[in-house]
C-alpha cells in the first residue's frame, strides 16, 4: 500500500516535471508564429535549444515509470487513446526535427515551412496532452477487463476539448514568461506585453474548465463534500499565477518564471489529490476503475524501482540543475545555434 | 490476424527506422571521446577541429534518434497492451531504468556537448562528451536487457489472481487465451532478470555492432575527403582514428558473434535450426554457406560444408545439431497437447517454427556482410601499415578508398539483418516459450487504426530520411571549419574517381 502511494506520487512528479519543463518549450512553439522577424524566431528556438531535449525525457521516463509501476493503467490508456497518441507522437517528432532543421538553410520557404511545423507540432502536442488529461479527469468507460470501451469520438468530448484549449493557453503563458526571462530588448518588451493577456486568457479558460467540471463530472459533488480542503490547494495555485504580473512589475523575471512553475505544480497537485486513489476512473461502471492497487505491479517490483529511483533521481536533479545553471542568462545567437 | 500483421509491420518499420540512428550515436560517441581525449592530451588543434566536426554529425543522428525513439516506448502500450499487462512487472522496470539512468544523462550533457564549447573549459566539455557517450551505452544496456529477457526469460514466475489473491503457477504453465488478462509474469529476482542467460553476450554483440556503425561512418566520410583531395590533414587523422576503431570493433565482433551463436545453440535451438535451415537431425550436420530454404519440401539448397555446423555448435564434427523436425521437443508439445498422438504432434510442430527461410536469409546476410567487413578492415589496415593508404593517386588505394566510402552501409545492413534474425527467429513467441505474439496485441485497437498510423509513420519517416540524407550530405560538403579554401563539389561519381590534378585517372 505504501509503495503504491509512493509510486502514485513519483509518477505524478515525473508528469508534473514534464508539464513544467516541456510546457514552456511547447508554449514557445505556440507563440512562435506570432513573432515575425527571422532573428527573433531564431532567438525563440535557441532559448529552448539546449534544454528541450532533456525536458522531453521527463515524458519518456514518466511513461516508463507508469509502465513499470502501473502496467494496467499504462496499457489501458495507451491502447485506449490509440489514434490521439499516434498524432501526439507525430506532433512531437515534427516539433523536434523542426528545431534541428529550420535554420540549416537560408531559403524563405524552408524556414517558413519549419516554423509552421514547429508551431503546429507544439500546439497540437499541448492540445492532445490536455485532451488526454481531460478524459482521465472526467473518467472513461472501462469494461470488466479494464479495457477502454469507448470510441475515438468519445475522447473528443467537449469537456476534454476545453481542457485541451486550457492546456495550450497555460503552456503559451508559461512559454511567454520563459522567453521574457531568456531575452532582452525589443523582443523581450514585445513578449512581455503579451503576458497579461495570456494570463487572462488562461485564467478565463481555467475558470470555464472548473465550472464545466461541476456540470460534467458526476463524482465531483461527493468529492467536494469529502475533500473540501482541496480548494485551499487550488486557490493557492491561482494566487501564485496572479503573483506573476507583480513579479514582472518589480523586474524580477526569474521569480515570475518560478511562480509560473509553482502554479503549474499546484494545479497538478490539485488534480492528484482529487483523483487519488484512482489511476483511471471508469465512467460509467466505477467498479471497473483502475486504482493504485489493482493497476500496480507487485510490491517487489515497486520496491526495486524505488531503489532505482533513489539512486537515479538525485544524480539527475544535480546535473539537470547544473546544466540550467551553465546555460542561465540571456540567449545569444552564435555559430553553434539553431 | 490482419491486426497482428499490421501491428508487427508497424513495430518493425518504426524500430528499423529508429535503429539507423542510435548505433551511429553510440559509435560516433566513442569516436568523439577518442578524438577529444587526444586533443586534451596533445593539444593538437587538428583534433579539436575533428571533435567539433564529428559533433555536428553526431548532433544530427542524435536528434532523429530521440525524435523516433519516443515512438517505441509508446508502442508497447498502444499496440501491445496485452503484452504490457503480462510483462509490465518485469519489462517496465528495465524501460524505466533506461529513462532514469540513460536518457537523462545523455540529453542533459548533450546540451554541453553541442552548445558548451565556449561556456565551459575543455576538461568539463570532455567530461560532458564522456557522459553523453556513457548515457548512450546505458540506454543500449537496458533495452538489450529487456529484449534478452524476451528471448531467454529468467528470474520470474507466473501468477494469477484467485479471489483477489495472487496464486503462483507452476513453471512450464502454458498460457492459454483464457489466461490473458489474469495471468502475468512477476519478478522473483531482479539480477536474474537483468543477467538472464543471453543478456551479456547479446549486449556485447549489439554494442560492437553500434561501434562498427559509428566507426565506419567516420571511415567513410574521411575516405571521401581523401578521394576528393579535400581537408587532407583532417581526413588522414580522422581516417586513422576511424579505421583503428573499426578494425578493433570488427575483430571483436567476430569473436562476439561466435559466442552469441553458441548462446543461441544453448538457449534457442529452434532459432538456430531456422538460421541454418536444418530440418533433419543428422550426424555431421553440414553448414550451408548460402542458399534457399523450402519449408514445405523441408530442404535447404546451396553449397554445404559437411560437419561444420556440428563442429561450431558442439566443438565436434559428429554430434548432430537438432533439426526442426525434433523441435520444439515432444515433451514441450505434450505439455500443451496432453492427449495428442505422435502423428498429431508432428502435425502441430511447424506452427511453433518461425518463417525458416526469412530467418535463414537474414542470418546469412549478416554473416556475409560481417565477413566482408572483416576482409575490408584487414586490407585497409595492411595498406595503412605499408604506408600505401596515403598514396591517394595510386589506383589500388583509390579503389580501397571507394570501397571504404561505401562500407558505411555494411554495419547498417548487418545490424538490421541481425535484429531480424533475433526477432523473426523468436516467432511465434513474443516472450520465448511463454507468450505468443498473436496473444500480445491490444484488444481495443482495430486493423484500420493500425493501418492509419502505419501510413502516417511511413510518410513522416520517409520525409525524415530524406532530410537526414540531405543534411548529412550538406554537412559533409561543408566540411570541418577553419580549413583550406572550399571548392565546388563534383556532381558525379565519375568526377570523384578522378584525382584532382589529373595525374592519375581510373575512369
Amino acid at each position: 500500500m505504501d509503495l503504491n502511494l509512493i509510486w502514485f506520487v513519483l509518477v505524478g512528479i515525473l508528469f508534473t516535471g514534464y508539464a513544467i519543463l516541456d510546457g514552456f518549450d511547447l508554449g514557445v512553439g505556440a507563440l512562435h508564429l506570432f513573432v515575425k522577424k527571422d532573428e527573433d524566431r531564431r532567438m525563440l528556438l535557441n532559448s529552448i535549444g539546449p534544454v528541450w531535449d532533456g525536458n522531453e525525457v521527463w515524458l519518456v521516463t514518466g511513461g516508463g515509470a507508469l509502465f513499470a509501476a502501473f502496467p494496467e493503467a499504462y496499457a489501458t490508456v495507451f491502447s485506449g487513446f490509440y489514434l490521439p497518441f499516434m498524432v501526439l507522437l507525430v506532433s512531437l517528432i515534427f516539433r523536434a526535427v523542426a528545431i534541428e532543421f529550420r535554420s540549416k538553410e537560408e531559403w524563405k520557404w524552408w524556414r517558413q515551412m519549419w516554423d509552421v511545423a514547429f508551431a503546429v507540432g507544439s500546439v497540437l502536442s499541448a492540445f492532445l496532452i490536455g485532451v488526454a488529461m481531460g478524459n482521465i479527469v472526467r473518467g472513461i468507460p472501462l469494461d470488466a477487463d479494464h479495457e477502454f470501451a469507448g470510441s475515438v469520438l468519445d475522447l473528443l468530448n467537449p469537456y476534454s476539448v476545453v481542457m485541451g484549449v486550457t492546456t495550450v493557453l497555460l503552456f503559451a503563458m508559461h512559454g511567454a514568461i520563459y522567453i521574457v526571462m531568456k531575452t532582452e530588448g525589443e523582443l523581450q518588451a514585445k513578449i512581455r506585453s503579451w503576458v497579461p493577456t495570456l494570463i487572462g486568457l488562461f485564467l478565463a479558460a481555467y475558470f470555464v474548465f472548473n465550472i464545466y467540471t461541476f456540470i460534467d463530472v458526476t463524482r465531483i459533488i461527493d468529492l467536494v463534500r469529502e475533500r473540501w480542503w482541496i480548494f485551499i490547494v487550488a486557490t493557492a495555485g491561482i494566487l501564485i499565477i496572479l503573483n506573476i504580473p507583480r513579479e514582472f512589475a518589480r523586474g524580477r523575471e526569474f521569480n515570475a518564471f518560478l511562480s509560473s512553475c509553482a502554479g503549474m505544480a499546484f494545479m497538478m497537485m490539485t488534480f492528484g489529490l482529487s483523483y487519488f486513489p484512482y489511476m483511471v476512473y471508469s465512467d460509467p461502471h466505477p467498479e471497473n476503475s483502475l486504482t493504485i492497487i489493482n493497476a500496480a505491479s507487485t510490491s517487489k517490483t515497486l520496491g526495486i524501482m524505488l531503489i532505482i529511483a533513489c539512486l537515479g533521481i538525485p544524480v539527475v536533479l544535480a546535473y539537470t540543475l547544473s546544466i540550467y545553471y551553465i546555460f542561465r542568462g540571456k540567449t545569444k545567437l552564435s555559430s553553434h545555434s539553431y | 490476424m490482419t491486426t497482428e500483421i499490421l501491428a508487427r509491420a508497424q513495430f518493425a518499420f518504426t524500430i528499423m527506422f529508429h535503429y539507423i540512428y542510435p548505433p551511429l550515436s553510440i559509435g560516433l560517441g566513442v569516436s568523439l571521446v577518442i578524438m577529444e581525449g587526444i586533443w586534451l592530451k596533445t593539444g593538437n588543434p587538428l583534433f579539436h577541429n575533428m571533435a567539433r566536426f564529428w559533433t555536428r554529425i553526431f548532433a544530427l543522428t542524435f536528434a532523429i534518434g530521440v525524435a523516433t525513439g519516443i515512438v517505441m516506448e509508446f508502442e508497447f502500450g498502444t499496440n501491445w497492451a496485452t503484452y504490457s499487462r503480462f510483462v509490465g512487472d518485469i519489462f517496465g522496470s528495465a524501460l524505466a531504468a533506461e529513462g532514469i539512468f540513460a536518457f537523462f544523462l545523455e540529453s542533459g550533457f548533450l546540451a554541453l556537448l553541442l552548445f558548451g564549447w565556449n561556456k565551459v573549459g575543455p576538461r568539463l566539455h570532455f567530461f560532458a562528451t564522456c557522459m553523453v557517450c556513457l548515457g548512450a551505452h546505458f540506454s543500449a544496456v537496458w533495452i538489450v536487457v529487456a529484449n534478452s529477457w524476451m528471448q531467454t526469460p529468467a528470474g520470474y514466475h507466473l501468477e494469477t489472481m484467485v479471489d483477489g489473491k495472487p496464486q503462483i503457477l507452476p513453471p512450464g504453465h502454458a498460457v492459454t487465451e483464457a489466461d490473458l488478462g489474469s495471468v502475468r509474469a512477476v519478478i522473483d529476482n531482479f539480477w536474474a532478470m537483468v543477467l538472464n542467460p543471453s543478456s551479456v553476450e547479446r549486449l556485447t554483440h549489439v554494442i560492437l555492432g553500434c561501434w562498427m556503425a559509428g566507426a565506419f561512418l567516420v571511415v567513410s566520410i574521411s575516405a571521401y575527403y581523401l578521394l576528393r583531395g579535400r581537408h587532407l590533414d583532417f581526413a588522414r587523422a580522422s581516417l586513422k582514428v576511424g579505421l583503428a576503431f573499426a578494425t578493433v570493433a570488427t575483430i571483436l565482433q567476430v569473436v562476439s558473434g561466435s559466442i552469441s551463436a553458441d548462446g543461441v545453440t544453448r538457449n534457442q535451438p529452434v532459432k538456430l535450426a531456422a538460421m541454418e535451415g536444418v530440418f533433419e537431425t543428422r550426424d555431421y550436420t553440414p553448414m550451408t554457406l548460402f542458399g534457399w530454404v523450402d519449408t514445405d519440401a523441408q530442404s535447404t539448397s546451396g553449397p554445404k560444408i559437411p560437419g561444420l555446423l556440428s563442429f561450431l555448435a558442439h566443438k565436434d564434427f559428429k554430434t548432430p545439431v537438432t533439426g526442426l523436425n525434433d523441435l520444439p521437443s515432444d515433451q514441450f508439445l505434450r505439455n500443451r497437447y496432453p492427449n495428442a498422438s505422435p502423428a498429431e504432434l508432428a502435425e502441430v510442430r511447424p506452427s511453433y517454427w518461425p518463417k525458416v527461410n526469412a530467418v535463414f536469409q537474414a542470418y546469412h546476410l549478416m554473416i556475409i556482410i560481417g565477413t566482408s567487413l572483416l576482409g575490408i578492415v584487414v586490407i585497409a589496415a595492411f595498406f595503412w601499415w605499408r604506408g600505401w593508404l596515403w598514396r591517394t593517386h595510386w589506383l589500388p588505394t583509390r579503389v580501397l578508398l571507394i570501397v571504404l566510402v561505401f562500407a558505411v552501409l555494411g554495419p547498417q545492413i548487418a545490424n538490421q539483418a541481425g535484429w531480424f534474425t533475433a526477432e523473426l527467429g523468436r516467432q511465434p513467441w513474443i516472450v520465448y516459450e511463454l507468450l505468443k505474439t498473436s496473444q500480445a496485441l491490444s484488444k481495443v485497437v482495430t486493423a484500420n487504426e493500425v493501418l492509419a498510423s502505419l501510413v502516417l509513420f511511413a510518410l513522416v519517416y520517409l520525409l525524415l530520411f530524406a532530410l537526414f540524407v540531405y543534411t548529412l550530405t550538406r554537412k559533409i560538403h561543408h566540411g570541418p571549419d577553419s580549413e583550406e579554401e572550399s571548392e565546388e563539389l563534383p556532381d558525379s561519381w565519375k568526377a570523384i574517381l578522378r584525382a584532382d590534378d589529373g595525374r592519375s585517372r581510373i575512369l
